[in-house]
């Protein structure tokens, strides 16, 4: 039930060309923009979150003017002089690039938008997330290489390289070399823990 | 000495660029909280009549437009508008939509009731600004009555009648009376009618009437008449035929009728009617069918319109605080409440309009003092099990907060002073008493032991989603987080924010609620004191050492009124008992306050408040802070800056003030001042170091072993200033003709460090000044894209102490006072780089010792709150660092600054209608508390460097413990192993 107003936007992007014009004289001082903004991926994840469009804010002069989508995605701003305007759209999860609208006294009509970014023109004010945004770490499933990495992990390693990898490495050493260095071993005397002591040492 | 060193060294290690501030999804709520509010309520529309949730649409002064539930008060849904797109009016049409007149009548939007989704927007032309009327035609039975079955919304607003089709926002007439030299004041569509009324006065003495067809606009009549005496004030609608307005001296009231064929008037002297004069008469505008409520002072009269504009006083009432509109209920019966102040208690009354003698409803109840009095109150009907009508009120209060009555009891309140902070500070909170019981540290190790077993099961991805909710749920919950003592780590402090309605508030740090909260009685409105506003809050008194006893104190500095001259006052609160403990009136005005760094034996801190004479006055008054004062008497300086005049003036002090015998007052005198062109120059932002600031080292070493010297002085002033031309709105201005000039200026001697022109490029400029840098953001017309830029300076008369010899033989300046007149040689350095956003508010995060660096805070235009490595603004970034600057840390230059998502320290919340970001170092040197406020307020605990001092939370000391039994068991099976072996060894 709670789905409904964005399968009507889906419906109309479908149906409906381009609204062209999106600059209209009004009456009066100023000039009408309208625009659109247009999420593709919303039609998946919009289910998920009906609120989403309906806090999507468009930001006119950073923050002179704010205006809300209407249910089809159009926005519109009154009453805007001629001049140089940057559009900006606020929408939590997507990352959209502001947008310069040149709004001509001379030939009015003619709207001029290039998205600031990546001063990419627009022909139409049709406004597009350039990309999604995540806000959380992903948290990546357990593996034992994580665990292995980890202070602890290492500690077992290096434990289980002592208690089964050296035994080994005795093995494979030469018996010969083997007796030697234990007979040089002997002839120096097994260092004893007491001796290392400076107690111990004057004793013996 | 060494630890620092440690630290520094592990500093090293752990900071990598990668966002210091990153979270799991899991983990929110952890160590943030976050509270949504609305603001105090200036409309509000019930939406009951239906079965299924009873709710209510209110407009707020913070330009919120909101649902609320009215069971529980929590919000459905919110839109928050712009700061110039104030609501003036709210009402709900065709049982669906809700509609909202904003920006002084120009912009008409409807919302759709169940989910707040905009479901069509108008903008309405119009020509001089008027009041705006808004009249949505509202009961089913008038749908009925039109031919297309369209709810027809009619809306008056600057010299313009629109009638606005409901469906979908069509304008379908308007009629322009703006060349009709009338103020319409009224909007009337009597029931059952198709003729609209529009009434109003031309000049102050003459009364039209416009009849116009519902249906088409048309005009259908032009009906005037003079009242040779004139009229004061605006009319109010008493019945459908009847108004009622004060004469132009204000003695009389006036009572027209206009819809006959010809206009009438009849006039009552009040002092007639009440029997006495009671001062000067104020109608009050609720609409009351039949009776109008007139107030005198504190005297509430209640006066009746009988026919023929006959007027007959029904009620006085003394103590009456607020008086609701009218409500229809069952057949055409009306009702409306009224709420009263009997000692302590609050009295409220339902009366039926017709019928004055027989109280509906009478119930009295007790109230919480810090809520202040009843401003407004909204009323609502709802039908009993017996069928019978029961009625309940909204009520908006002093302080700001709703609160919801009902048979007799608050079913819920909502602190909507929260939403309007003006200041923040902080207060420790007490320390933790000797004396734990064993059976609970037993009972405590047994739950550990089970919660890091569930930890663990978590790390190993082996638990079970019930298991994982527990999980959620202990972390939630741990009662370490809100406990009312000071922690280890500092983390658990008391936030002391000051609110526009006068109300200081203390938040535990943990988990956001409110501790006390005081309505402060100097800044009410009292006789002496008009228009008390609250300016700032200081820590008066931080006790530790030898005044442990004492309770910690703050300062809180306002004034009575609008204007920066008008009389101050001050008031001192207990932070743990929430007690004013003394409030003083002042004689002088309060234009600065200035925290001395000096205290007096019982740790109180010593402020000077500067007057707008620019006479000092010392604070806290005693011979002993006077002692201490005289001692760094030529040691005080501060600046003001008037920003009109372009003027940066700075200031000493000279003498006790003459004239006045006071002598805690002192003059001062200007030392020098920088004047500004104001045909080229504007000051449009300035910014200082913040007074706490600690910094630890002066030096920074560079690459290849070198060293610099950071010019760290706490007189470092920042201004901005833009052309002229340039200060209007955006759009207007050619890059030629547009400039930003920045400036650093020591506030000592006035000396300009530092002086930065930035071509076409305009304000708004946002600035921080931290340690030795500035980060500032502003618009760069050329590109059409926000920069941000940064400054460094470093202090040169230091460079030579580099060599080793000089210091060893004692040849060095490093133990040389330093001293501003001395005039140090300067070095700045300076980059600029691409933002993609508009920005509300700059921070930087502190620290307790300054040595973890440092993260700027940058609330964005999407009301979040992004965290950016101070290292990204560093001047010495070059396209290709060398091999020894990428080790030390200096990354590649960028034109533009990168927003990562997962460093917005706000996560995927939103702090509605952002103003301030406040940070608060912890004991813990590498985590800081984040504070942002605005409509919604916001903490949470950010560790710039990552917590290279502490385990994290999520820290399995299970699985420590599970390793280190299993080292021990391994160190017995290789023991005996070995025991064995050698056994074997000997027998062969």
């Amino acid at each position: 039930m709670r789905s409904q107003p964005v399968i009507l936007v889906l419906l109309v992007h479908l149906c409906i060309p381009f609204l062209s014009s999106s600059l209209a004289i009004s009456p009066g001082e100023g000039y009408t923009v309208n625009g659109r903004v247009k999420i593709p991926s919303l039609g998946a994840q919009g289910l998920v979150r009906p609120g989403k469009l309906s806090n999507i804010k468009v930001v006119l002069n950073g923050g002179q003017r704010f205006t809300l989508l209407r249910p089809d995605g159009y926005f519109s701003f009154h009453n805007v002089p001629a001049g140089t305007h940057l559009i900006e759209v606020d929408a939590i999860g997507y990352f959209f690039s502001p947008v310069r609208v040149d709004v001509s006294a001379r030939n009015p009509g003619k709207v001029q938008a290039t998205l600031t970014e990546n001063r990419r023109g627009l022909s139409e004010l049709v406004l597009e997330p350039l990309r999604e945004e995540q806000y959380y770490e992903i948290r990546e499933p357990f593996s034992i290489m994580s665990v292995v990495k980890s202070p602890m992990g290492l500690m077992m390693g290096f434990m289980l390289v002592v208690m089964f990898l050296m035994p080994k490495l005795m093995e494979n050493m030469d018996p010969e070399e083997m007796r030697r260095a234990q007979e040089e071993m002997r002839s120096q005397g097994v260092p004893s823990l007491a001796s290392l002591l400076p107690g111990g040492a004057a004793r013996s | 000495m060494d630890i620092r060193v440690f630290l520094l060294l592990l500093l090293v290690l752990v900071s990598s660029v990668e966002h210091g501030f990153s979270l799991y999804e899991d983990q929110v709520g952890l160590m943030d909280w976050h509270q949504r509010y609305i603001g105090k309520v200036k409309h509000a529309v019930f939406h009951t009549q239906k079965t299924g949730r009873k709710r209510v649409v209110v407009s707020t002064e913070e330009n919120v437009v909101a649902s609320l539930d009215l069971r529980h008060a929590e919000i459905f849904w919110r839109h928050v508008l712009g700061t110039n797109d104030a609501v003036d009016a709210v009402d709900i049409a065709l049982g669906k939509y809700v509609i909202t007149l904003s920006s002084e009548g120009s912009i008409l939007r409807a919302w759709n009731l169940p989910d707040g989704q905009m479901v069509w927007e108008s903008f309405l032309q119009g020509s001089n600004p008027s009041k705006s009327l808004l009249s949505v035609p509202g009961s089913i039975v008038q749908i009925n009555l039109k031919v297309d079955k369209d709810n027809v919304i009619l809306v008056f607003s600057k010299g313009f009648l629109h009638a606005v089709s409901s469906i979908d926002g069509d304008v379908l007439w308007d009629k322009d009376f703006s060349a009709e030299s009338i103020e319409v004041q009224q909007i009337i569509q009597p029931p059952e009618s198709y003729v609209i009324y529009a009434v109003g006065f031309v000049g102050s003495s003459q009364f039209d009437v416009y009849q116009i067809n519902a249906k088409s606009g048309e005009l259908l009549k032009h009906k005037s008449a003079a009242f040779p005496d004139g009229f004061y004030g605006e009319v109010l609608l008493v019945s459908s035929d009847m108004l009622v307005s004060l004469d132009a001296t204000r003695s009389n009231l006036v009572t027209i009728s206009f819809r006959k064929e010809e206009i009438s008037f009849s006039k009552t002297h009040i002092s007639y009617l009440v029997g006495e004069s009671l001062g000067i008469p104020v109608i009050l505008p609720s609409k009351l069918s039949g009776i109008l409520a007139v107030k005198f002072n504190t005297l509430l009269v209640f006066i009746r319109v009988k026919s023929e504009g006959k007027l007959e006083v029904v009620d006085k009432i003394a103590n009456a605080a607020a008086v609701s509109d009218a409500l229809s209920f069952s057949e055409g019966q009306q009702a409306f409440a009224l709420v009263e102040h009997v000692d302590g208690k609050i009295l409220l009354t339902v009366k039926l309009s017709h019928d004055w003698n027989s109280d509906f409803l009478k119930e009295s109840i007790a109230m919480d003092h810090q809520w202040g009095l009843v401003q407004k109150v909204f009323i609502n009907t709802y039908i009993r099990t017996d069928r019978s009508h029961g009625f309940r009120v909204l009520i908006v209060m002093e302080d700001h907060s709703l609160l919801l009555l009902q048979q007799g009891e608050i079913v819920w309140s909502r602190e909507e002073g929260l939403a309007s902070i003006i200041d923040v500070t902080t207060s420790e909170l007490p320390v933790e008493k000797k004396g734990v019981s064993v059976a609970k540290v037993e009972q405590n190790l047994f739950e550990w032991l089970k919660g890091h077993v569930l930890k663990l099961k978590g790390t190993l991805m082996l638990a079970s989603p019930e298991d994982i909710a527990v999980i959620q749920d202990m972390r939630l919950k741990s009662s370490e987080k809100s406990k009312m003592t000071r922690d280890h780590n500092g983390f658990r402090k008391l936030l002391i924010v000051l609110t526009r309605a006068g109300k200081l508030y203390a938040l535990h740090t943990g988990d956001g609620r409110v501790i006390w909260s005081l309505l402060l009685p100097s800044l009410r409105k009292s006789g002496s004191c008009k228009h008390p506003t609250g300016l700032s809050v200081y820590q008066w008194q931080v006790p530790h050492h030898h005044a442990m006893d004492e309770n910690p104190s703050v300062l809180v500095a306002g004034r009575c009124g609008p204007h920066w001259d008008a009389p101050g006052v001050l008031s001192f609160v207990d932070t743990y008992t929430g007690k004013e403990l003394n409030a003083l009136g002042l004689t002088h005005s309060v234009a600065q306050v200035i925290p001395l760094p000096f205290t007096d034996s019982t740790e109180q801190h010593l402020h000077l408040l500067i007057d707008s004479d620019q006479c000092a006055h010392l604070y806290p008054r005693t011979s002993e802070a006077i002692g201490i004062f005289q001692r760094e008497f030529s040691n005080i300086y501060w600046y003001s800056v008037e920003a009109d005049n372009g003027i940066i003036k700075g200031h000493a002090l000279r003498s006790n003030c003459i004239g006045v015998v006071d002598e805690y007052c002192f003059n001062s005198s200007d030392l020098w001042s920088i004047v500004f062109p104001s045909e080229s120059e504007k000051i449009i932002a300035t910014a200082t170091r913040k007074l706490n600031e600690v910094v630890h080292t002066q030096a920074k070493v560079i690459a290849d072993q070198d060293v610099m010297f950071k010019y760290i002085s706490k007189n470092l002033l920042f201004v901005a200033t833009i052309a002229p031309k340039a200060s209007g709105e955006f759009g207007k201005p050619t890059p030629e003709e547009s400039w930003l000039v920045v400036y650093l200026i020591d506030t000592v001697t006035g000396r300009i460090l530092h002086r930065m022109t930035h071509h076409g490029s305009q304000g708004p400029v946002h600035a921080v000044l931290s340690e030795n840098w500035v980060v500032y953001h502003y618009f760069n017309l050329r590109a059409h894209r926000y920069e941000m830029s940064v400054i460094e300076i470093y202090d040169l008369s230091r460079a030579e102490n580099k060599d080793v010899w000089k210091l060893l033989v004692g040849k060095h300046n490093l133990t040389s006072p330093i001293s501003l007149y001395s005039r140090p040689e300067v070095m700045t350095k300076s980059q600029s780089y691409f933002f993609t956003q508009s920005v509300k508010a700059l921070a930087v995060t502190s620290t307790a010792k300054g040595i973890t660096s440092k993260q700027l805070l940058i609330g964005t235009i999407g009301d979040q709150v992004l965290a950016l490595d101070k290292r990204y603004l560093d001047p010495r970034r070059s396209v290709n660092p060398t091999q020894a600057e990428k080790e030390e840390g200096i990354i590649p230059l960028s034109d533009s600054l990168p927003i990562i998502p997962q460093s917005y320290v706000t996560h995927a919340l939103k702090v509605e209608g952002l103003r301030g970001i406040v940070t608060l170092p912890t004991k813990l040197e590498s985590t800081t508390l984040v504070f942002a406020h605005g409509v919604d307020l916001f903490l949470t605990r950010i560790a710039p460097s990552r917590t290279y001092d502490s385990l994290t939370e999520d820290f399995s000391y299970a699985l420590l413990l599970l390793t280190i039994v299993a080292l021990i068991a391994a160190i017995f099976v290789t023991w005996v192993l070995s025991e064995k072996k050698e056994l074997q060894e000997k027998w062969r």
